[in-house]
């Protein structure tokens, strides 16, 4: 048995009062879960605290909170852990999620914005044609790639922390993006091009995420949503060269052609390439807008006119053979360690880096062990 | 020490003021660079979006060069840019976890006789600092204390996400290593709510007021909590928290003016070294809070 002090969010907006912190004493084992914390506060001490919770075996997702300002489940976050991480002198500070308004206390409202995103991307299958008489035969390899996404609980703790939604409201997100790539990725769907062509189009589409890796370091169940974000990136640009109207694809492949030509970044040619071109239409807005970020750099001697006119790099020659033989390629070879695994044997890096995988196959990865 | 310096692009294209800064305050620290020169691009995750085995290609093509001059004395492989750092770590994580994968991926290097073998150790130069000379010996150096100097961490995200690939844990605070850093030099650390946000860069082309409102409110709730500079250990934050300010500003909706230094540059400012050789005369935001041009001496506004 141990004592934890658990440090409460309290908030009723129907109240007409602000939110404020309570603190609730506890007496549980340590590796009795948060959520049990919460639950005992409630049961004893004040039974008004609001928290959404069902399963508590880290299944159904309802329980999602902030704990010790990140993102988990209540219910597979132990409480010893939990204060091991604590910022606050081992109490263990409890909030409702990030980017979604707030019903009562802990519970957030998942239908105003989690779910809503969800139907944005049209969320079941579309087959063309037919169905067939019986079911749907598919080569087991062909899904495989998609059962990464199919371990996502819906329980939004990768939205909560999603640095481009704080800002952009309108952004699809992780979870509704991750969740078109298990359409896209379903080799029964007869409509991934009209599919990708939305989310490519759309100003808070694949293109609104910035790889600030939150949804990967929030997702209880590995499903790294950013990751499938640029799965869609890649099978949209590559596969099905959709120019889009947010220079997403033309970004990426002047991206591309920079490296392949110089060796490294060339940074004055990136920005106008990714709008179509120094001299193109796109561009000239963009240029202007920009003059005085420019003319400041070029007075402050950053970047001189004869280096922002002229990269001084050419890429080695191995370097462009690299490109022939990878890039230059008919097939595209991608390695998933959500879906290969970790090779058995036991490997130290040097560096201090864990062998583990962000996605480590299907299991539960470890609490994850912030030391802010 | 010996390192094989992986400088990175951008630290020699918009910010030469990181490149220069870090080759000021080798020397004090007596670390050898050894450059990389011939290495490529990290791909700063966009290449690994367009196709992900270039990537990994290209990276480990970087870690053979390295390695090649790890035979030859060098430590360890050291970067200077956070992207580097993440880009170049999620692809060793490939490399490192399938045989089959790096041996596929060797055979496209073996054309030109490179070989990548597994654990090639890969450190930011602020990782460096903390775990390989250690924060008593950079104490030590100190010359000018940055007393008085309230500095704001500006992680960003590529060296703090995911905590499994970049060796996080509670054993190794690697995200609280600005913190330390910047103590160690006599600064007192200001936290702020924007400390381990992302800067927004990455999407600036694709969709410039999102990418500049991400710039704009980190760098205001640095400003609310009365930081007198920000240091980061990422280039490309640095492009738009600094090169971007004046945009940023106008996203944000309020006047902004906080100075951002490089992390070498805040290091060689406590080390005793000039402001202009550290090549903060480069910035867009001048430092002038940061820095008392007359007499070059380092203090806050609020302690002149």
């Amino acid at each position: 048995m141990g004592r934890y002090t658990l440090k409460l969010r309290r908030y009723s907006p129907e109240s007409g009062e602000a939110a404020y912190w309570e603190d609730f004493t506890i007496e549980l084992d340590g590796k009795r879960s948060v959520l049990d914390g919460i639950l005992q506060a409630r049961d004893e001490q004040d039974g008004t605290i609001g928290i959404r919770c069902s399963c508590r075996a880290a299944i159904c997702g309802s329980c999602g909170v902030r704990i010790n300002g990140r993102p988990a489940l209540a219910c597979h976050t132990h409480l010893d852990k939990a204060q091991e991480t604590s910022r606050q002198g081992g109490e263990i500070v409890v909030e409702p999620m990030g980017n979604m308004p707030v019903l009562k206390d802990l519970i957030v409202d998942m239908d105003a914005v989690h779910w809503t995103k969800i139907q944005r991307v049209t969320p079941w299958l579309l087959p063309d044609g037919d169905p067939p008489e019986r079911e749907y035969v598919v080569p087991p390899d062909s899904m495989i790639d998609v059962t990464q996404t199919m371990a996502c609980i819906q329980c939004g703790a990768c939205v909560s922390d999603c640095l481009s939604m704080e800002v952009d409201p309108l952004f699809i997100g992780p979870a509704a993006l991750a969740k078109a790539y298990r359409f896209v990725g379903d080799p029964r769907d007869g409509q991934r091009f009209e599919r990708l062509r939305d989310l490519a189009e759309d100003p808070h589409g694949i293109y609104d995420c910035t790889h600030c890796f939150n949804c990967i370091e929030a997702c209880p169940k590995g499903v790294a949503p950013m990751s499938q974000i640029m799965r869609l990136r890649r099978i949209s640009s590559a596969d099905y060269e959709i120019e889009d109207r947010n220079n997403g694809y033309r970004h990426e492949h002047a991206f591309v052609e920079n490296i392949e030509k110089n060796g490294i970044l060339h940074e004055a040619d990136l920005l106008p390439d990714s709008y179509g071109g120094k001299f193109h239409p796109r561009a000239v807005p963009e240029l202007l807008d920009s003059l005085p970020v420019i003319v400041r750099a070029l007075q402050r001697r950053k970047v001189t006119p004869g280096k922002a006119l002229r990269s001084g790099f050419k890429a080695p020659k191995d370097v462009k053979r690299i490109f022939e033989r990878v890039h230059d390629r008919e097939e595209r070879f991608e390695l998933n360690l959500y879906v290969v695994g970790q090779e058995e044997e036991e490997f130290e890096g040097s560096a201090g880096q864990s062998a583990s995988a962000d996605a480590a196959g299907g299991q539960l990865p470890e609490e994850r062990s912030p030391n802010r | 020490m010996k390192v094989a310096y992986w400088p990175g692009c951008v630290s020699r294209g918009f910010t030469p003021e990181l490149h220069g800064s870090m080759a000021k305050i080798a020397p004090l620290l007596d670390i050898e660079l050894v450059e990389l020169d011939r290495a490529s691009c990290c791909g700063a995750g966009v290449i690994a979006e367009h196709n992900q085995e270039l990537a990994d290609t290209l990276n480990a093509r970087t870690f053979a060069l390295a390695q090649a001059e790890m035979a030859n004395g060098a430590e360890l492989m050291m970067n200077i840019c956070s992207t580097c750092q993440g880009a170049q770590s999620e692809c060793q994580e490939r490399l490192d976890s399938n045989t089959e994968y790096r041996d596929h991926v060797n055979e496209t290097l073996a054309a030109d006789d490179l070989r990548y073998e597994r654990g090639i150790t890969n450190k930011h130069f602020l990782w460096l600092m903390v775990e390989e000379i250690g924060l008593d010996a950079i104490k030590a150096r100190v010359e000018r204390p940055l007393t008085h100097l309230r500095v704001g961490p500006f992680y960003g995200c590529y060296i703090v996400r995911p905590t499994d690939r970049l060796g996080i844990s509670r054993d190794s605070p690697r995200d609280t290593y600005l913190h330390l850093l910047i103590e160690a030099l006599g600064g007192t650390v200001v936290d702020y709510a924007g400390q381990y946000k992302c800067c927004g860069f990455p999407i600036i082309t694709m969709n410039k007021e999102v990418s500049l409102k991400q710039a704009g409110r980190h760098l205001g709730d640095a400003i609310d909590a009365e930081a007198d500079c920000l240091v980061t250990p990422c280039p490309l934050c640095h492009l738009n928290l600094d090169l971007q300010q004046p945009l940023a500003e106008r996203a944000a909706g309020r006047a902004l003016g906080m100075p951002v230094l490089h992390l070498p540059q805040l290091v060689g400012l406590a080390f005793g070294l000039g402001p202009k050789e550290l090549g903060l005369a480069r910035h867009v935001v001048k430092p002038t809070s940061v820095i008392d041009w007359s007499t070059s001496v380092v203090g806050s506004v609020a302690a002149t």
